[in-house]
C-alpha cells in the first residue's frame, strides 16, 4: 500500500500528519509530504485510510 | 449582549438575519429546515445576502475565488469604502486578500504557525490552564467560558504577538465591537470610528515600542519580513495584528466553550472521555464539527450563478461552514456528536486557499483546555442550562456556561 498527497489541493489542515505522523511530515509552510515514498509499513494500513478519510481537502490518495 | 437594530425574522427563507435571536440561541433546526426547503437562502438585509446550508454549496463557493472576493469577510451594513485597502490586499491580509497578492501574504504568515511551532507553546498554554483552574478549585458553581475559556487565547496570542498580558480586557472589547455591535452598525457611526482611530494608536505604539526594542514575537517577525525584498507596508502590519487578535481570541474561546458546554450536559461523553483519553484527538474533531464556530463571508466578485440563483456583484454571501459539517448528505448522523468519530471531513476550519491559519494553535489549545479541565474535574455538570448565553455574529460559541463543580 502507498499513500500519496496531492501538492496542489493539500491546503495545510495537518489532519494526516496528526493522525499517521508515521506516514506524513509537514514543511515548514505546514504542508503535509508523504514519508518513505509514500510506501505503508504493514500494520499501518488502517492509519493510512484514517488519514484520507479525514482530509478535508480530498488531497490524499491510496494505491494499493 | 448584541444591541440588536434588525427586526426579528419571521421566515429564514426570505428574510434571514444572523443576528436574530432565535438563530443566535439554536441555528441547527434553521439550517436543516432550509436545507429540505431552501438551500441557498437569500434575504435582503444587509443590502443583499445569499446564505448556502449544504456542504457542496458552501464548499463550491469557498473554492471559487474568481467570482467571489475576501475584500470582506464580516457581513455588515458597511461594505468596504474607497479608505480601505483595495483588492487584493484587503483591509487584514491575509484573510481580506484575493489571489495572487493573498498567496504571498500568507506564505509569509505560515511559518509562524506550523505545528512545530505551535507545539513549542504546549507547555505555556498547559500551565495557563492549570493556573485558571487552580483560581476555580473550592468554588461551587463557576463560568466555563468567563473564568476559564476566554482567557485562554487570549494570553497566548498576547503573548505570540508580545502584547501586554493585561491588556487583555481591552482585547475582548475590541473584538466584541467588530464581532458583535459591529455587524449592525452604519458607516456614520462616529463611536465605531473613535473605537477604530483608538486601535490604530494602540498597534502604533506596539510596533513603535517593537521598533525600539526588537524581540522574538510575531510583532517583530511582522516589522523584519519581507515581501518581494520590501519591508510590509504599515497598514499591513496593522491589518495582520488586526487579523490576529480577532481571528485567533474569540474563535478559540468559542470553541472551548462549546466543548465544555457539550461535556457538561452529556455525562456519558464525559465519563468516557476521563476514563479513555486516547478518544481525546476524535473527541476533538468532533466537537469542532458539529460546533463549528466560524462563519465566514464573501461579496460576490461578478454576477455568477450558483445553485440555480442569480448571485449579483457586490452581494454578499454567508459560508456558514457549521451548518456544512451538519449536513446528512455529507456525513452520517450528522446531527449527533459522535465522541469516536473516525471518519471526520468536517470543515470547521474552512476549506480551500483562506484555511484557517491559526488551526494548528488553536486545535492545541481546544485539546489541552479540554484536557487539562478534564482531568481536574471528570464530574462537571451544567448548573442552569437557562443560563447559558451566546454571542451573536459570525463566530457562535457560549458566552456564559454555569457550571456545578463536584465537592
Amino acid at each position: 500500500m502507498r499513500v500519496h498527497v496531492d501538492a496542489e489541493k493539500c491546503q495545510g489542515h495537518n489532519r494526516c500528519y496528526s493522525l499517521a505522523p508515521e506516514l506524513f511530515d509537514v514543511d515548514d509552510l505546514g504542508n503535509a509530504v508523504e514519508l518513505n515514498d509514500g510506501n505503508v509499513p504493514e500494520g499501518l494500513e488502517h492509519k493510512a485510510r484514517l488519514a484520507v478519510a479525514n482530509c478535508p481537502e480530498y488531497a490524499i490518495t491510496i494505491s494499493e | 449582549m448584541t444591541v440588536n437594530r434588525h427586526p426579528p425574522v419571521t421566515d429564514f427563507a426570505t428574510d434571514f438575519d444572523h443576528t436574530d435571536p432565535t438563530w443566535v440561541n439554536n441555528p441547527f433546526p434553521i439550517w436543516d429546515e432550509l436545507r429540505a426547503t431552501c438551500p441557498i437562502a437569500h434575504s435582503d438585509r444587509y443590502g443583499g445576502t445569499w446564505l448556502p446550508v449544504t456542504h457542496e454549496h458552501v464548499s463550491a463557493i469557498a473554492y471559487d475565488t474568481d467570482n467571489f472576493t475576501s475584500r470582506a469577510v464580516v457581513v455588515s451594513e458597511v461594505r468596504p469604502g474607497p479608505l480601505d485597502l483595495p483588492a487584493p490586499i484587503g483591509v487584514a491580509p491575509p484573510i481580506t486578500s484575493d489571489p495572487p497578492f493573498h498567496a504571498m501574504a500568507r506564505r509569509l504568515l505560515l511559518p509562524a504557525f506550523a505545528p512545530r511551532k505551535v507545539d513549542a507553546l504546549e507547555p505555556f498554554t498547559r500551565q495557563l490552564c492549570n493556573d485558571l483552574l487552580d483560581a476555580l478549585e473550592g468554588k461551587d458553581i463557576v463560568d466555563a467560558a468567563v473564568e476559564y475559556a476566554q482567557h485562554i487565547p487570549l494570553r497566548v496570542i498576547a503573548k505570540m504577538l508580545g502584547f501586554p498580558t493585561e491588556d487583555a480586557d481591552y482585547f475582548r472589547h475590541v473584538i466584541h465591537l467588530i464581532l458583535e455591535e459591529g455587524i449592525t452598525a452604519t458607516e456614520d457611526d462616529d463611536e465605531r470610528l473613535v473605537e477604530g482611530q483608538a486601535l490604530d494608536a494602540y498597534f502604533d505604539n506596539q510596533i513603535a515600542d517593537h521598533v525600539a526594542n526588537p524581540r522574538d514575537d510575531l510583532t517583530t517577525f511582522l516589522l523584519e519580513a519581507e515581501l518581494d525584498g520590501n519591508k510590509l507596508m504599515h497598514e499591513h502590519v496593522r491589518g495582520t495584528m488586526l487579523l490576529i487578535l480577532v481571528a485567533g481570541i474569540d474563535t478559540t474561546w468559542s470553541a472551548i466553550g462549546s466543548a465544555l458546554w457539550h461535556l457538561a450536559h452529556n455525562p456519558e461523553d464525559l465519563k468516557r472521555l476521563a476514563a479513555e483519553p486516547d478518544l481525546m484527538p476524535f473527541a476533538i474533531e468532533e466537537m469542532l464539527r458539529a460546533y463549528a464556530p466560524v462563519t465566514m463571508a464573501r461579496l460576490v466578485a461578478q454576477d455568477v450563478e450558483i445553485g440555480g440563483c442569480p448571485m449579483k456583484e457586490g452581494d454578499w454571501v454567508l459560508l456558514p461552514f457549521p451548518a456544512a459539517n451538519r449536513d446528512p448528505e455529507f456525513f452520517d448522523r450528522a446531527d449527533e456528536v459522535i465522541i469516536d468519530r473516525e471518519e471526520n471531513r468536517h470543515a470547521a476550519f474552512g476549506l480551500g486557499i483562506h484555511r484557517c491559519l491559526g488551526s494548528n494553535l488553536a486545535r492545541m489549545e481546544l485539546r489541552v483546555a479540554v484536557e487539562e479541565w478534564v482531568k481536574r474535574f471528570p464530574n462537571f455538570e451544567l448548573a442552569d442550562p437557562s443560563a447559558v448565553t451566546w454571542a451573536a455574529g459570525q463566530v457562535r460559541g457560549p458566552r456564559s456556561i454555569p457550571v456545578r463543580l463536584p465537592g
